[in-house]
């Protein structure tokens, strides 16, 4: 019994030693925390089309029934989002994916002038200038990635770029519901 | 070593971020909204609430928090909306359910296992007869210990 | 060169302390003399080389050598001197070097003064000390070189984040590495007796002072840490419960048990297992803060250059250390001895119930800070524990203990009259109970745990005070004398426990009747709080050194009255690209008036300044609390009794009074 006692210190210290080398591993970010949607139906939010452009708004109407979509969040102030918005058209239009934008605290103008820069792959696009929306889905920066099954539910979300390393995440991610569908 | 340099920049900013035109005209609401915001975790920051956050969202946050509680909201009701949104991890104060139950008894647990493990010295202790030294023990030890230190 | 000449120094302290980590012990378990008393020379030189290294670096720093990488990365030519040298520890590599340097000096201290202590049990922990440094030093040369080059080398540095730029945060450093790494020689010691399998009073009173000049320099460290956070960070907070501060109280609280443990061994030879135990989590918990704070595991709000990869190397060094003293301490603690026997009530006793509250205290702040990460291992599920947490469990168990800690100096060794003490004690209850009634009264409601901590900090305080007058035997003739006779230990616990009272009162009056308010100012706005009215006078730019400030007159009345003036500003650091907000703060003892000035977040607003007010009540009180904890183990330091290299006297007997 005293032995046991005697061992016990040790014992804890493996226990958070053990811990600690999983905490360590696996490219783990302490800062990035899980989204509460998943699994769960899209939040209800209808957000207008932006002002200037032909694209319709968004609505949670417009992810059910529609097929596997992609929701990206942007802003024409985010520098990341411009690094991932080629990547993002043509992995859509390679995969023939339906991808549609919530604009998340960016003026109209601005919004549409880097559309017009670079692209517009989405269907459609929710301007969200008071950033309501944004936390309605739950989000905590831009740019951000959700991926919608055909019955609008949120199955995946990404935080940041997709870029890189985050690409194969992402596609990693995409094929699974792709293949849950 | 970019991203330690941002966090310490909002950390520059002061903490009781809160700006004056968030500020509720009925002291008690703001009393309470300052209360919640202490409480809720800033999901863009390091370790910080709301309350002392300079983050767009942090304040977006807190600004949301004035509306539902002017709507009418306790504040549970604030913390659910929350935490429908963010999960869990807005909450400082940990909510009691199944995967928080060993939080919030461990430190009971080690305090009965520390108190039991005292009386347990204390009693055996006692069992063992009182152990006075006689003068000439007493000296002993002492000549001992002085030829020691 | 000289750059060059740091590193090979730092590959000469390796050498030192591989030679330290193996003849010295291998000499004690031989009977060989002349190789224990290697360590006293492998020691010293050990450190003079590290200091040498340590010197190198800050040279660089001084003036400004952009050809080492570590000064291009954290300093800059225009940055005043002093930060230019604190520089040299305000970030990863010098801050590890700093580390290294406090070990090998706590390793040559032990060689050079501890004269008293038999030449096995100073070799062995001599060699077990070398083993840490051996971690160390090759964890600093192979992953964190502070004198890596770099070529062709900029014209200026990238400068110091000028959050750092303060004095207080200057020294906060150091003084808390003092008492992190202080540790280190206690925990050394623990090692040694456990390798030689013997533990008695005689141990426990060679190790004293080492622990005490720890725990002096880590209360230090702390209390600056909070203090900067107080008044640089501009939040009129000094405590978050944030993993980094945990991890820093940790190792206080482990060693503040140590401490009381530590002399119930010494007076009455028990406890032994439990000392040694404390001893070794003590420095565990020091090497697990650490840890915490440089790999990242933990997100905190007090960022450092975290490292994942580094974390592993660290980790593994933590393995090593800790498992191997604590599986030392599993198979040779349960064969040793309790020596004195002590009656339930008694003065053991009542220090039994301070290790177990402290412990338990210590264990629920590792739990908490830990659980995020447990529970994400096991569930995935991430969660946040924050103050609500660490506030519901740890003051209920301090307050207890700080009850207790009332009464304990008033018991007597080996069997205590209970009754007795409690008689003696009650009129202070009865002054405590009214000083509560008072208190409620001036707070005029607040939180009632809070009016309820004060008077156990009043019944701390005062019975304090009891016993020291008691013992001096204060009101009658030829008091002085008693007092200057009694030992300097005794005076510096009555010192510190009175201390930890007024650090109490400044911590519950600063949280519970806080009070702050915000404005938009302009010229001629007036803002009012806690009776006064803060009238903003305009606004104005002035250039620093390396910085623009825009600075705000802001003028303080009272019921009319003129105060002061209070001048809080915003500055702008070019070079580093961020701002600071530079609070003012009337600082007087009944509270402070804290302010500060922000630049709008909307739009509406612009043109216009946020103007934050707070008033924390008594937080001065938590600066002196803090002063007299440093004074109280420095003053027990200067018992002659403990001092480092004293002539031998004989032990005290058990008549020895309290202390």
């Amino acid at each position: 019994m005293k032995r046991v006692l005697f061992l016990l210190p040790l014992v804890l210290a493996v226990v958070i030693g053990g811990f600690a080398l999983w905490g360590l591993s696996g490219g783990r970010d302490p800062a990035q925390i899980p989204s509460a949607l998943i699994s769960k139906p899209v939040p209800d939010v209808t957000l207008p089309p932006i002002e200037g452009i032909a694209t319709p708004g968004l609505s949670k109407a417009d992810l059910q029934g529609q097929g596997l979509t992609l929701v990206n969040v942007f802003a024409s102030w985010c520098g990341p989002c411009r690094a991932e918005h080629p990547i993002l058209t043509r992995m859509t239009a390679e995969q023939d994916l339906r991808i549609v934008a919530i604009n998340y605290k960016d003026k109209p103008e601005a919004a549409v002038a880097w559309l017009e820069e670079l692209g517009n792959p989405y269907e459609l696009i929710g301007s969200d200038y008071s950033g309501r929306g944004g936390i309605e889905w739950g989000v905590t920066g831009v740019p951000e990635t959700f991926i919608v099954s055909n019955d609008g539910i949120v199955l995946y979300r990404f935080p940041g770029p997709v870029v890189g390393d985050g690409q194969r995440r992402f596609q990693d991610a995409l094929d699974a519901a792709r293949a849950a569908e | 070593m970019k991203r330690i340099l941002l966090s310490l920049i909002l950390l520059a900013s002061p903490v009781f971020a809160v700006e004056p035109d968030e500020v509720l005209d009925d002291p008690v609401l703001e009393e309470r909204a300052r209360v919640i915001s202490a409480e809720v975790r800033c999901v863009v920051c390091q370790n910080e609430p709301i309350d002392s956050s300079n983050a767009g969202v942090a304040r977006d946050l807190r600004i949301i928090i004035r509306e539902r509680l002017v709507a009418g909201d306790t504040n549970e009701e604030v913390f659910e909306y929350l935490v429908l949104r963010y999960g869990d991890f807005v909450l400082f104060n940990p909510p009691w359910k199944p995967s928080t139950y060993a939080l919030w008894l461990g430190p009971f647990v080690i305090l009965i296992f520390g108190f039991g493990a005292v009386v347990l010295t204390l009693t055996r202790k006692k069992a063992v007869p009182a152990a006075t030294l006689s003068a000439a023990e007493q000296e002993e030890l002492e000549k001992l210990r002085s030829d020691r230190s | 060169m000289i750059p060059e000449l740091g590193q090979f120094a730092l590959a000469l302290a390796l050498m030192a302390a591989l030679v330290q980590s193996l003849l010295p012990i291998i000499g004690a378990t031989r009977g060989d003399r002349t190789w224990m008393e290697s360590a006293q020379t492998t020691a010293v030189v050990q450190a003079l080389l590290v200091a040498f290294a340590f010197g190198a670096l800050m040279h660089a720093y001084i003036i400004s050598d952009f050809t080492v990488l570590n000064v291009v990365e954290n300093s800059h030519s225009l940055k005043p001197m002093l930060y230019k040298v604190a520089g040299t520890w305000g970030n990863h590599e010098g801050s590890l070097l700093l580390w290294v340097l406090i070990l090998a000096l706590f390793g040559a201290a032990v060689a050079v003064f501890a004269s008293n202590i038999p030449l096995a049990l100073k070799a062995r922990t001599l060699s077990v000390q070398a083993w840490i440094s051996v971690g160390f030093l090759s964890f600093l040369i192979l992953t964190s070189n502070p004198f890596e080059r770099v070529f062709p080398p900029p014209l200026d540095g990238q400068d110091l984040n000028p959050l750092l730029q303060d004095f207080g945060l200057a020294i906060h450093p150091p003084l808390l590495y003092i008492g992190y790494v202080g540790f280190s020689i206690v925990f050394s010691f623990a090692v040694a007796a456990l390798i030689e399998g013997r533990v008695d009073p005689a141990w426990a009173r060679w190790v004293r002072p080492w622990t005490l000049a720890a725990w002096t320099s880590l209360t230090g460290g702390i209390a600056l840490g909070s203090w900067w956070a107080y008044y640089e960070l501009g939040w009129g907070g000094w405590w978050f419960w944030d993993p980094v501060e945990n991890v820093s109280f940790m190792p206080w609280l482990a060693g503040t048990a140590l401490l009381h443990s530590a002399i119930v061994t010494e007076k009455r030879d028990t406890f032994k297992a439990w000392t040694i135990l404390l001893a070794i989590l003590t420095f565990s918990l020091s090497l697990l803060g650490t840890f915490i704070v440089r790999s990242g595991l933990l997100t905190s709000v007090h960022a450092f250059a975290v490292d994942p990869e580094r974390g592993v190397y660290i980790l593994g060094l933590l393995a090593v250390s800790i498992l191997g003293s604590l599986a030392l301490f599993a198979w040779r603690a349960p064969a040793m001895e309790s020596g004195g026997l002590f009656a339930p009530i008694s003065r053991e006793a009542g220090l039994l119930i301070n290790n177990l509250l402290i412990a338990t205290a210590c264990a629920t702040v590792l739990f908490g800070t830990l659980y995020p990460l447990f529970l994400e291992a096991i569930t995935n599920e991430k969660i946040s524990v924050g103050p609500p947490f660490f506030n519901a469990s740890f003051i209920p168990i301090t307050l207890p203990l700080i009850i207790v800690m009332g009464i304990g100096p008033h018991l007597s060794w080996k069997r205590a009259d209970l009754p007795g003490v409690l008689a003696r004690l009650k009129w202070l209850a009865v002054i405590v109970l009214l000083a509560t009634l008072v208190i409620l009264w001036i707070a005029n409601g607040g939180p009632l745990l809070a009016v309820i901590s004060m008077g156990i900090a009043v019944w701390l305080i005062g019975a304090t005070l009891q016993d020291w007058a008691r013992r001096a035997k204060l009101f009658q003739p030829g008091a002085w004398a008693r007092i200057r006779r009694q030992p300097r230990a005794s005076h510096g616990m009555t010192m510190a426990h009175l201390g930890l009272g007024v650090l109490m009162m400044g911590a519950i009056g600063s949280s519970a009747w806080k009070s702050d308010t915000v404005a938009f100012a302009e010229k001629g706005t007036i803002v009012p709080i806690a009776g006064f009215e803060i009238i903003f006078e305009g606004i104005e730019q002035v250039r620093g050194p390396n910085y623009i400030a825009q600075v705000a007159s802001l003028k303080v009345t009272q019921d009319g009255e003129y105060i002061t003036n209070l001048y809080p500003e915003r500055r702008v650091y070019p070079v580093a690209g961020s701002t600071t907000t530079e609070s003012d703060i009337r600082q007087t003892l009944a509270g402070d008036l804290y302010v500060s000035i922000a630049e709008p977040a909307s739009e509406d607003a612009a043109g216009l300044w946020t103007l934050r007010l707070i008033y924390e009540p008594l937080v001065n009180f938590l600066w002196i609390g803090s002063v007299m904890l440093v004074l109280g183990g420095a003053l027990s330091l200067s018992d002659r009794r403990l001092r480092v290299g004293a002539p031998r006297r004989a032990v005290p007997t058990n008549a020895t009074p309290a202390e």
